[in-house]
């Protein structure tokens, strides 16, 4: 039976905002559903407050509400639209839960609407620990030894019962947020704390740690006629202990036996019949190493960041099924679209390896925790397909943009042997680096195995790099060596490094990639996919393809974003999707490269065709060989494809847009300083250097404060603002430890109101569908500050230079497609701070809300088209009716040791929107979708406070102290008591405001901030101060603290005012109109 | 250990193509049918499965070797394959219960293998034109000679190869069935299976006599699995014919499955390049239900040869409808294309192994 009958509108629940542990992977399965359901012919509805969303794009449904995920709004949305049903499995964790709380409180029978995908017993019996337990002892599943306890005596009891040590496990958080490993009573007594008050029910799991264990995870679906297959398995490269999330992770497994394949396939096939799954399923396996005692470590009723790798390792479109099972058909009804011959009731069979590798933002937090273990703090990942998992590896390491083409991490190679065999016991982030170097030194396989507890296969393959290595660095490079080399898919440029010898010099003749097509089946069925990955064989599938379906159209090559990262999130996939979709339309051939499993982008069947490659000049040498394309668009795909425009424009390819040296001419400094004076625009005024020396002198010279950055910088990465010496040396310390290849720019700081604009020029004619307003002021990132739009607080005459300024710079820098521009205005004087001419991080949100298409548009143009012709004028557009307010959303909880305080550099993962008529109502609807608390303490009384009241604990430096007092006065006539510390305390008291005082922590005396935080009488925090950044600061400490435990922590005055403007607004979001986007 | 000078090897196609590799396992030059299996594990399974034999046999799945060999998993005292064809194999494997490398195991049984192939290219050659002879070569050769040698090469009657000389028993404890078990290249899974659910197994050679059957005593009679062209087997086909009016249950697999279907009338065809994988779906009629089999056969029945008045199809193949399956009506048997018993592959349909069981303690009620 195929579409069930009884079904005609379907509500999707998107999942928010992307936070670590919830990403773009949701984008992605969100998007292939809304595409599946509405090709059923069925009414969509969706919601979802992200805005940066593919999902939540005009075409994709038909109702489309970017409002707050909360129960309430969810339950309006439901009463406005009546749907017929729910989709629970496929906006991740968020939407499950809303699925089961509206299930599970009688709402969805009393409003006559089904559950599809999983109902909600299944929900119960996968999430609910003893529910879960219970299930896998009735049909024989080991789990591992465990209790569910709700409270903290119980915990400590079961962990003496079973013994350290133990992992914690919050019931219903994401990513495990809150969980951790006890070795100790102490360390336990910590965990378990916080795993209590962070899970939502106030329940965690306390389980034997089985951390060594080999971590195994399979990828399963199951229709309601109970048909079942397993899409895919994945076997972690770190043993059980860390995140699967932050493992690097090889599909399909490689160490098991058929034996144990199979009785880990036949446990979770067994798994997904007893929880009666409609749709996706993942089931994550701990396996003793040493035996065939195995234990079921998790399992996630819905698709999943796993289903997302899964599909496009083995090409099978999970979410896309799960879909269609969902609305009633079976596995055995749906066609494979990869064959388009076979059907989904189908095991994919790989003839490659993929290969898994995290993106972690250390690079950006250098004070962080860089250890790893059941909290997942990876933003993204990237997947290389390659015949071997050397290769695998070397693709991996080389997609993952930390400046490396080898495994070779340099800071590893100045330690000593004691010190690499000492770093080998730490769980962190660059574990594989070590161990590489580890072999690099002679240390064994099994010794670097016995301290890690690393499979000895991983080991050893990694020992076949470092043997290769060591040869190339060894006499004369010779063509066998080369050839070995490129087998691993090492790059030429690599190759010569390595050598220290020029391939020419030696006669060598160079080898590009060819291409190999990923079709489920390992070539058993002819398959129609589009979809490659290079290595080195001799047959070239890709062009063979390609002469196979001759076209007379243009081939246009669209360079994707990479990895997803703080700073350059999955805007930018939006962006790339949508340049492709246009370049379809205008009868181009779209083809994409990308290395993100998580994006739309990488579906295979967005672009014509899609190559899933590393983006590095060699890599797209190979492509451009293969593709031979028209020419290439590199604007929409982040910094990632912009830095690929030299390169491509030394091969002589055309790059449709912006050209190569006006994108030099916005990001060079000298040039950029040209070009503005050439312009008559002012900037602020700044200096560029090298050392420490040089800083200091141009900071005294500029006057503090000041802001320091390297050129060439993405979400402002290691940016800073420096008040005095101290920064500047301390900065100039971190920024130097590194290779200086390009200087430190130094810029005095105003601390004006930060505009930001999008446009798009054709070269003639320019448009700004909008001006953007940020919140706070200038010094916080724009992608951490809230942005209005439309702009508030400008006059006509700022907005007036804004546009004159915005038709220069486009016009100089002769900008065909997007250009992003950053604002100061200050002392009624506007000063340009940035230009990228490139899509922005804001292009999706201003184009939902202002109408227009942007990316579309600037695709039209890059192919020769005319903003006159589309129908456009030069200027402005004019505002909508809607006000949106973007308000950003971070991760902190999943980052410990990272400072809270916003900065220059960039720190949100995510971000929602509020749309509504009046600005008031926005950002009400923008700061509920990030989660912020509102409290009322003319509602009562505080249930978590000793005192019953309501408190907002204040603590800022000199330079806010004035602007504190209208701050604290309004939490104050609100009902709100008043904490602050020392300094802040005697400013607030001499001006007739009654805080109470309390201690900083290195005072040593109570009440100190902290036992104030932890007391439960703190609601809000307002925290500024001079220095951060290093977790050992008092001011840091505490709004970590903060943090654990949840309280509201605002970092700038301007956002503390803006939260208070909705709180003496006391609105409820009840009293919202929401507002379906496509209507506007 | 990368860098070692391995031998060269060449793979040599019917069509003239010629694949440059290394070789590994033993030396020489081996002469075979050349077939792809798509399953990721399993590879001493696969080598030790009789069914292969008198082929070459390619690994599409680049990675082997991983997990080393042991003395357990092998579904038979040796390896019948002609040949092996990897891209990659692993000489350092890791597993608990790795007992050696494939090269060595390879070796010990003088099996010719090849690797550093790029057996997509080679997989999609042998799609496009359907199963090919081939050779592995160390060393120089003639290749005009070798091509000629090739192309004569034909499979034959290779039952008799695989096939047990003398019956063997193999008791269960607290047994409750006598099960005559055919060997026409039985893997052990299957045997082991029976065991498993109380049947005392006696394996009986290919050409044994319906009375020696008979004589067994048998509450049911397995069929197994075994290689090469099923019409090839006349005096089984035969054998088989004559016992239908004896009403004993029987089950059977694979090649036991098309000898059945011969002796009642069927025919087979050879398909293009057959199933050989761990993930081929097959329906069953009767549950509409689809499973996720383990597949190794070049011929198949013809669905519609099935004389209806013996029986129908009960299973077919999800991707090319091919029949993998047939119910008999005239007798109390049933009989499945693909393997039950696994090993490797899913073991979804080992269901069938009970419902054997209840054929059998149906007809001695």
């Amino acid at each position: 039976m195929p579409l069930r009958s009884d079904i005609k509108k379907v509500l999707v629940i998107g999942s928010g905002p992307i936070v670590i542990g919830q990403a773009a992977e949701f984008d992605y399965a969100g998007t292939q559903a809304c595409r599946a359901l509405k090709q059923e012919g069925l009414e969509v509805v969706l919601i979802n407050s992200n805005p940066a969303t593919i999902m939540t794009d005009k075409h994709m449904a038909d109702k489309i509400y970017i409002e707050p995920l909360t129960l309430d709004v969810v339950k309006r949305v439901i009463e406005i639209e009546k749907p017929d049903s729910v989709v629970s499995n496929l906006g991740g964790q968020t939407a499950l839960t809303l699925s089961m709380q509206l299930a599970e409180s009688g709402y969805l029978e009393e409003h006559g609407v089904k559950l599809l995908g999983s109902n909600p017993e299944t929900i119960h019996k996968a999430e609910d620990r003893q529910a879960f337990k219970d299930t896998m002892e009735e049909i024989g599943q080991p789990c591992i030894p465990s209790k569910v306890v709700e409270n903290l005596e119980d915990a400590m009891a079961f962990a003496e019962e079973i013994g350290y040590p133990v992992i914690v496990r919050p019931a219903f958080t994401l990513g495990g947020t809150g969980g951790g490993i006890a070795e100790t009573r102490e360390e336990l007594h910590e965990i378990a704390t916080n795993g209590l008050r962070l899970s939502p029910i106030t329940q965690i799991l306390v389980e034997k740690c089985i951390s060594g264990w080999k971590e195994v995870e399979f990828e399963v679906m199951r229709d309601r006629k109970g048909n079942v297959i397993t899409v895919c398995s994945m076997e972690n490269f770190d043993p059980v202990g860390v995140h699967t999330g932050d493992s690097i992770v090889v599909a399909p497994t490689v160490t098991l036996a058929d034996k144990e394949y199979q009785m880990l396939r036949t446990a979770a096939l067994d798994i997904i019949q007893a929880l009666k799954v409609e749709g996706g399923c993942n089931c994550q396996f701990a396996l003793k190493p040493d035996s065939f005692e195995y234990a079921v470590i998790e399992v996630n009723p819905r698709v999943s960041r796993s289903s997302a790798l899964a599909s496009k390792a083995t090409g099978y479109p999970i979410a896309k099924v799960a879909a269609r099972i969902a609305v009633g058909y079976t596995l055995d009804e749906i066609i494979n679209q990869v064959t388009g011959k076979t059907y989904a009731c189908f095991e994919p069979a790989l003839d490659y390896l993929v290969v898994k590798f995290p993106k972690w933002p250390f690079d950006k937090f250098v004070y962080a925790k860089k250890t790893l273990g059941t909290q997942m703090k990876a933003t993204g990942e990237i997947m290389a397909i390659a015949p071997s998992f050397e290769a695998g590896m070397i693709k991996a390491v080389r997609s993952i943009e930390l400046g490396m083409d080898t495994l070779t991490k340099r800071e590893f190679t100045e330690l000593s042997d004691e010190q690499v065999r000492e770093k080998l016991y730490d769980v962190d982030v660059d574990r594989a680096f070590c161990v590489f170097e580890a072999l690099k030194r002679g240390i064994s396989v099994d010794d670097i195995h016995d301290i890690t507890k690393i499979d000895k296969w991983f080991i050893a393959k990694l020992k076949n790099l470092a043997e290769l290595e060591k040869l190339l660095a060894e006499g004369g490079l010779t063509q066998e060596k080369y050839d070995l080399a490129k087998k691993y898919c090492y790059l030429d440029s690599t190759i010569e490094r390595l050598s220290g010898q020029k391939l020419a010099d030696r006669n060598i003749s160079r080898r590009l990639a060819v291409y190999k097509m990923v079709d489920t089946c390992a070539a058993e069925f002819s398959a129609d996919t589009p979809y490659f990955y290079n290595d080195f064989d001799e047959e070239n599938e890709a062009k063979e393809f390609i002469e196979q379906h001759p076209s007379d159209k243009k081939k246009v090559i669209v360079f994707g974003s990479g990895p997803i990262r703080i700073g350059q999130g999955i805007e930018f996939d939006y962006c790339s999707v949508h340049c492709v979709w246009t370049l379809k339309e205008e009868g181009c051939e779209a083809i994409i490269c990308n290395n993100n499993p998580e994006t739309v982008s990488t579906d295979f069947d967005t672009g014509t065709r899609l190559y899933f490659d590393p983006l590095t000049k060699e890599d797209v040498e190979a492509l451009i060989e293969t593709e031979k394309p028209y020419g290439c668009v590199v604007q929409f795909g982040g910094q990632t494809a912009i830095k690929l425009t030299k390169h491509l424009t030394e091969m002589g390819v055309r790059i449709l847009g912006t050209q190569a040296a006006d994108i030099d001419a916005a990001e060079d400094r000298e040039l950029f300083d040209e070009l503005l004076e050439k312009c008559n625009i002012p900037r602020p005024q700044g200096e560029t250097v090298f050392t420490t020396e040089e800083a200091l002198k141009a900071a005294n010279k500029l006057g503090y404060p000041v802001l320091l950055r390297p050129s060439y910088v993405l979400g402002g990465q290691n940016m800073i603002i420096a008040h005095g010496d101290s920064d500047v040396s301390e900065y100039m310390a971190i920024i130097t430890s590194h290779e200086l290849e390009n200087p430190v720019l130094i810029d005095k700081y105003m601390m004006g109101t930060e505009v930001e604009v999008d446009a798009i020029c054709d070269g003639e004619d320019f448009v700004i569908p909008g001006i953007m307003e940020h919140v706070e002021r200038a010094g916080i990132h724009s992608g951490d500050s809230i942005s209005i739009y439309p702009s508030q607080n400008l006059t006509p005459h700022i907005k007036k230079v804004i546009i004159d300024y915005t038709e220069k710079l486009a016009k100089a820098l002769h900008v065909i497609g997007l250009v992003n521009i950053q604002y100061v205005v200050y002392n009624h004087e506007v000063y340009v701070i940035e230009v990228n001419p490139r899509s922005s991080r804001t292009v999706p949100y201003i184009s939902k809300v202002t109408g227009v298409p942007m990316v579309d548009l600037a695709t039209k143009i890059i192919l020769g088209k005319k903003l006159k012709d589309m129908g456009y004028t030069s200027g402005l557009y004019p505002n909508a009716e809607y006000v949106a307010v973007k308000v950003p959303v971070f991760s902190f909880e999943k980052l410990h040791d990272v400072d809270n305080q916003l900065g220059p550099e960039m720190k949100s993962t995510g971000e929602c929107l509020g749309i509504a008529k009046t600005f008031g109502e926005a950002i009400y609807k923008g700061l509920t979708a990030a989660g912020y608390k509102f409290c009322h303490p003319s509602d009562g009384k505080n249930p978590d406070s000793p005192d019953g009241t309501y408190g907002v604990l204040i603590s800022v430096r000199d330079s806010d102290k004035n602007e504190i007092i209208e701050i604290a006065s309004r939490f104050e006539d609100l009902g709100f008591t008043v904490y602050a510390t020392g300094g802040t305390a005697s400013v607030l008291n001499r001006n007739m405001i009654a805080a109470n005082h309390v201690y900083r922590i290195h005072e040593e005396q109570q009440p100190n901030v902290i036992s104030l935080l932890e007391s439960g009488a703190v609601s809000y925090v307002v925290s500024t101060s001079e220095t951060g950044r290093k977790p050992s600061l008092d001011s840091v400490r505490m709004r970590r603290k903060a943090v654990e435990r949840s309280i509201v922590c605002l970092t700038a005055i301007d956002t503390a005012s803006a939260l208070l403007d909705c709180l003496e607004a006391n609105r409820s979001i009840d009293g919202v109109e929401l507002v379906d986007i496509t209507k506007i | 250990m990368i860098f070692e000078n391995k031998r060269k090897a060449a793979l040599i196609l019917a069509d003239g193509t010629v694949f440059e590799g290394k070789g590994f396992g033993a030396e020489g030059k081996t002469v075979g049918e050349i077939v792809f299996t798509t399953a990721m594990t399993g590879y001493q399974e696969t080598l030790t499965d009789s069914s292969y034999c008198g082929q070459i046999v390619t690994q599409t799945f680049p990675l082997i070797g991983n997990y080393g060999v042991n003395n357990i998993d092998p579904e038979s005292k040796t390896s019948a394959v002609s040949g092996y064809i990897v891209r990659e194999y692993c000489e350092v494997p890791s597993n608990f219960r790795c007992e050696g490398d494939l090269d060595s195991y390879l070796k010990s049984f003088g099996i010719i293998g090849i690797c550093d192939i790029d057996t997509r290219r080679l997989t999609r050659i042998i799609r496009e034109s359907g199963v090919m002879n081939g050779a592995i070569i160390s060393g120089e050769f003639d290749k005009d000679e070798l091509l000629k040698e090739i192309k004569a090469y034909k499979v034959g009657e290779v039952v008799p190869k695989v096939s047990v000389k003398e019956k063997e028993i193999f008791t269960a404890e607290n047994a409750k069935y006598n099960v005559v078990l055919m060997d026409y290249g039985y893997k052990y899974n299957i045997r082991r299976e029976l065991v498993k659910r109380g049947c005392n197994v006696t394996v009986m050679p290919y050409n044994a006599t319906p009375e020696e059957i008979k004589a067994a005593n048998p509450d049911g009679i397995m069929l197994s699995n075994g290689p090469g062209d099923p019409a090839d087997n006349v005096g089984s086909i035969q054998t088989l014919r004559e016992l239908v009016s004896a009403k004993i249950p029987t089950f059977g697999i694979c090649l036991g499955h098309q000898l059945l279907a011969l002796a009642n009338g069927a025919k087979t065809e050879k398909l293009k390049y057959g199933h050989r994988g761990g993930n081929q779906p097959v329906k069953d009629i009767a549950r509409d239900k689809t499973y996720i089999t383990s597949q190794n056969h070049g011929y198949a029945v013809i669905g519609d040869s099935v004389p209806a008045e013996v029986g129908a199809v009960s299973h077919i193949n999800g991707n090319d409808g091919t029949c993998e399956g047939v119910r008999y009506t005239n007798a109390p048997a049933f009989t499945v294309q693909f393997h039950p018993e696994a090993c490797g592959g899913p073991h979804d349909t080992s269901y069938l192994f009970d419902e054997f069981i209840n054929l059998m303690e149906e007809n001695k009620a």
